[in-house]
């Protein structure tokens, strides 16, 4: 374990006041907050380093590709990835899964095919495969999960069959903080002879992912839920599938020869980070993940659980309040609806408590209305919050009941 | 009670809840909205609470009724009213809504990041009064 009072004080955001109230952050899953080791990264690699990489025949680019290139080998060792060219760097995890629909979908999955997705998807690891299955033709198969948001196994493998090309599973989801069994799911799959994309935006956050102990073929996540900046996300592939997958978007940094009217493609990564990427964003994306790993990702985990358990102490305590996802083991994520209480008015109580939770559908607006709702409260964990947090969560919960 | 009242009645009140106990209370005391009227039709988009909007038009006068499944939204929605009702085409395209609620102390419900609907509910009212 760590001393978290020590780990807030790396995080500038945390220390603010909303509405004269402390920032009580309970938005991580949506938006984690940035250690002062990224931002001062970043704000040196600008003041000292900065240049385009992959181009320079001078000092400042040679440092800078250096930078760059380390950072995809932090995103290695992060995942315990094989190989640096693995790691391709995108805009986002959505733009990470569109690029797998866009390329391996569109040569490998054809109208005989079925792709397997679950209930408890964020539009991102959803609305990519409708739309190439309106191209394509193949079933998009969704398995269910329990009403208490838990993975049940027979619901899964009911929908797995030797049609199945590609199950994409959401590693941890976003709004019910259901831990998915990604190692047996993908084991089942490769037994049907399917490919395994993980959505592992939730689950990298919270717990130690290991690529090649998963056994998965793509995995998907974005640098801004890791402590990281915006702008920036991760594919990691296995390399046979990268290497026979076409390019993703064309022009300059993924070619290698080039004439007028034709043109032959770099090898992974390069082939698939067309023009100049985010590059002082994915070096920010090297520094959280090295200060993650520092933090030890099982001390991570430890925090988070002890939060967790903490928080369904406490929950109880507000009348009339539902959690929504109750699954056992679940991560650090509470959708939560109170009786009598539109979830608008409710986080308009809690912003005035200095509370930061997300109200909607949570970028999945299928889920929560298969669990019964149009909309839901979310709070959410991270690496930095503290029992504190949770009491001032509490203590605006009851103010809202009392109030409406 | 005039919108120059309300400014008025404003300034009596500390800190947001009892604020904002007030503007529930004006939602409550809104006329009943009619439930058949809350369909698709007269759905404002773009809020995260339902919002209905229904006009009404009485010699050269304007009027709405409104509702919101959201308590709050549904006050705001009453002063929305109070500042907007009984007017003419050209009295409503002359409201200054922002300064009003500037005054009442409101303004950040007019922010276009807030998506509780009054921004779309405040357009929905100036394109009736252009059409009707």
């Amino acid at each position: 374990m760590y001393d978290v009072e020590e780990v807030r004080k790396d995080f500038p955001v945390l220390g603010l006041e909303i509405n004269g109230k402390p920032n009580t952050f309970l938005d991580s899953a949506a938006s984690a907050q940035k250690p002062k080791a990224v931002l001062d990264k970043m704000m040196d690699i600008y003041c000292r380093e900065y240049s385009n990489v992959h181009r320079g025949s001078y000092l400042l680019s040679e440092e800078i590709t250096t930078e760059y290139e380390h950072a995809r080998q932090k995103v290695q060792k992060f995942l315990n990835a094989d190989k640096a060219e693995e790691i391709i760097f995108t805009r986002n995890a959505t733009e990470s899964i569109n690029l797998v629909a866009s390329t391996w979908g569109r040569k490998f999955l054809s109208n005989k095919d079925e792709v397997l997705i679950s209930e408890a998807e964020h539009h991102a690891n959803l609305v990519p495969w409708q739309q190439l299955r309106d191209e394509i033709g193949f079933t998009l198969k969704i398995f269910k999960i329990g009403d208490d948001g838990s993975f049940i196994w027979e619901d899964f493998t009911k929908e797995l069959n030797d049609k199945t090309k590609l199950v994409a599973v959401t590693g941890m989801s976003n709004v019910l903080g259901t831990v998915f069994p990604v190692k047996e799911i993908i084991s089942a799959a490769h037994a049907k002879g399917a490919k395994v994309l993980v959505d592992a935006c939730q689950s990298v956050v919270h717990q130690k992912t290991d690529v090649k102990d998963l056994d998965c073929d793509f995995l998907a996540f974005s640098g801004h839920k890791t402590y990281g900046p915006t702008g920036v996300g991760v594919l990691y592939g296995k390399t046979e599938l990268l290497q026979a997958m076409p390019p993703y978007q064309f022009g300059g940094d993924m070619v290698d020869v080039v004439t007028y009217q034709k043109a032959t493609f770099d090898v992974p990564p390069a082939k698939f980070e067309a023009g100049t990427p985010a590059i002082v964003q994915a070096i920010g994306l090297g520094e959280a993940l090295e200060y993650m790993m520092h933090l030890g990702l099982d001390n991570i985990k430890a925090h988070e659980d002890e939060l967790v358990k903490y928080m369904h102490s406490r929950l109880p305590e507000v009348q009339g309040l539902h959690e929504i996802g109750t699954a056992e083991g679940k991560g650090g994520v509470f959708s939560i609806v109170m009786d009598g209480i539109h979830p608008q008015d409710l986080a308009f109580v809690l912003d005035k408590e200095g509370v930061a939770v997300r109200v909607g559908h949570h970028c999945a607006a299928p889920l929560v209305h298969r669990m019964g709702y149009e909309s839901l409260t979310r709070a959410s964990l991270g690496l930095y919050s503290n029992h504190a947090d949770i009491d001032r969560f509490i203590q605006a919960l009851k103010k809202a009941r009392e109030f409406f | 009670m005039t919108i120059d009242d309300l400014i008025e009645n404003f300034e009596f009140l500390d800190g947001w809840e009892d604020k904002y106990r007030y503007i529930i209370e004006l939602g409550e005391k809104m006329p009943p909205f009619p439930d058949n009227l809350k369909t698709d039709e007269w759905k404002v988009r773009g809020c995260q609470s339902q919002v209905w909007l229904v006009p009404s038009k009485e010699g050269e006068k304007i009027s709405f009724r409104g509702d919101s499944d959201a308590m709050i939204v549904k006050g705001l929605i009453a002063i929305v009213l109070m500042i907007y009702n009984n007017k003419s085409p050209s009295e409503i395209k002359a409201v200054a809504v922002e300064d009003i609620f500037a005054k009442l102390g409101l303004e950040e419900h007019l922010s276009p990041s807030r998506r509780n609907g009054l921004i779309s509910m405040t357009e929905k009212i100036k394109q009736y009064a252009e059409i009707l």
